[in-house]
């Protein structure tokens, strides 16, 4: 059920410290035999945190995702275009609302999550923090971006965390409809005229690096994934992902007639992967540190629609007050 | 910070005629007419239903899975609830 915990501030504080481990066991013994975890369910208070943490860095990245998007909705080269980004920039607003809704399960309230992005306390995907310069970059990012959003969403409609779970099954149903959007742009343009042709490529350029970046650092180097992978919350590590993702990707690059920005890129037919070259974790590194460049004007823009939109939450409220005061009356 | 929190409903869809309103999640609204504005736009924005339901999350009362085994085990023990607790012979064919 998904009430009581709701903006009550953190319920797991008042676990006993150094929890006891009865419990630790038989909660990793039902998330071995495949049980799905329930908001009101025994849990690890780490097990909490983890996806508080997760969940609405995730959902601050759909909040975050609409603005580089939404930036090409009044210059969309036509209607149809623009009805489809339209709708495309709407679900990201619904896959945030519903994170948003998932991780509020888990005992924190709204206001709390929306605080933590304004404040920058919260992280969410660095591929955000990149600009989008022209219209090919909206195809680079429904056929990337979402591309690799997929690649890392669907393993989690297997997530230990059953609220989790049911909202990536929805995100992932919508979220089809957009990779296949950006990949018609990039088609269109890359069988078009030469600057047409142009422009994509030189989307790709900007874009396939930071994509290949946001799964995280490689193995070696990640915090979070050992105990993240015995709670069932990862099932694939972040360079499980990578490999996966650019083996689907790059014959999607050479049937749009494209070249992706690696001279070592190379298919390694022992191993059937496409192998490739050397990432620079100081740019993700940089860009998660907030000097990416876009960081600050994310911000900045979210901040402002929070204000602009105070006086709506207030005058909504106090409407719902006076009603509720005439009816009792 | 210290804007008054906006309450929080649970949503509720009939997906098809025939079928029981089910659970798909939940959203904060103001008011009633306002949570079931929202619930349109978050939830049936792909043709998911034809009929909506909001309830106040608080209006909620939900058992508590720790007393799980004292709820449930009377269900579970009297197996006489089921029909195949009862012996009819084969000749009398399907009942």
């Amino acid at each position: 059920m998904y009430t009581q915990a709701l903006n009550a501030g953190a319920v797991g504080a008042g676990q006993p410290p150094g929890e006891d481990a009865a419990l630790l066991a038989r909660f990793q013994e039902r998330v071995d035999a495949d049980q799905r975890i329930e908001p009101n369910d025994a849990m690890p208070e780490a097990y909490r945190r983890t996806l508080i943490r997760q969940i609405s860095q995730h959902a601050h990245s759909e909040i975050i995702g609409m603005q580089p998007e939404g930036n090409w909705l009044t210059r969309a080269p036509s209607l149809r275009r623009k009805a489809a980004l339209l709708a495309k920039v709407q679900d990201e607003c619904g896959h945030g609302l519903y994170l948003y809704a998932a991780a509020e399960t888990l005992g924190i309230a709204r206001e709390e999550l929306v605080d933590q992005l304004l404040t920058g306390k919260a992280k969410y995907s660095s591929i955000f923090n990149y600009p989008t310069l022209s219209w090919a970059d909206i195809g680079a990012i429904g056929w990337l971006v979402d591309g690799a959003a997929i690649m890392n969403q669907i393993p989690l409609c297997r997530c230990s965390y059953g609220p989790y779970a049911r909202a990536m099954i929805r995100v992932c149903k919508e979220e089809s409809f957009h990779q296949r959007q950006g990949f018609e742009i990039m088609l269109t343009l890359a069988r078009g005229t030469s600057a047409q042709k142009a422009m994509a490529q030189d989307a790709l350029d900007r874009w396939w690096w930071p994509c290949l970046m946001m799964f995280g650092p490689p193995d070696a180097a990640s915090q979070h994934s050992d105990t993240s992978t015995r709670w069932k919350i990862k099932r694939f590590s972040n360079d499980e992902l990578r490999r996966k993702f650019v083996d689907a990707t790059v014959p999607q690059a050479h049937f749009l007639g494209l070249t992706l920005p690696d001279p070592d890129l190379r298919f390694d037919a022992d191993s059937g992967h496409w192998e490739f070259g050397a990432i620079d974790w100081d740019e993700l590194r940089r860009v998660i540190a907030g000097d990416g460049p876009c960081n600050a004007d994310r911000i900045a823009a979210r901040r402002c629609a929070h204000e602009d939109g105070a006086w709506v939450r207030e005058a909504a409220l106090a409407f719902a007050a006076k009603r509720q005061a005439k009816q009792a009356a | 910070m210290t804007e008054p929190k906006i309450p929080l409903w649970e949503v509720f869809i009939r997906s098809r005629n025939g079928l029981a309103h089910k659970h798909v999640g939940s959203l904060h609204a103001s008011d009633a007419t306002l949570a079931l504005q929202a619930a349109r736009d978050l939830y049936t924005r792909r043709g998911e239903g034809l009929s909506i339901w909001v309830v106040p999350s608080h209006a909620i009362t939900a058992s508590d899975p720790a007393d799980k085994g004292m709820m449930f085990e009377p269900a579970a023990s009297k197996i006489y609830r089921h029909p195949t607790f009862y012996d009819v012979p084969d000749e009398v064919g399907h009942m």
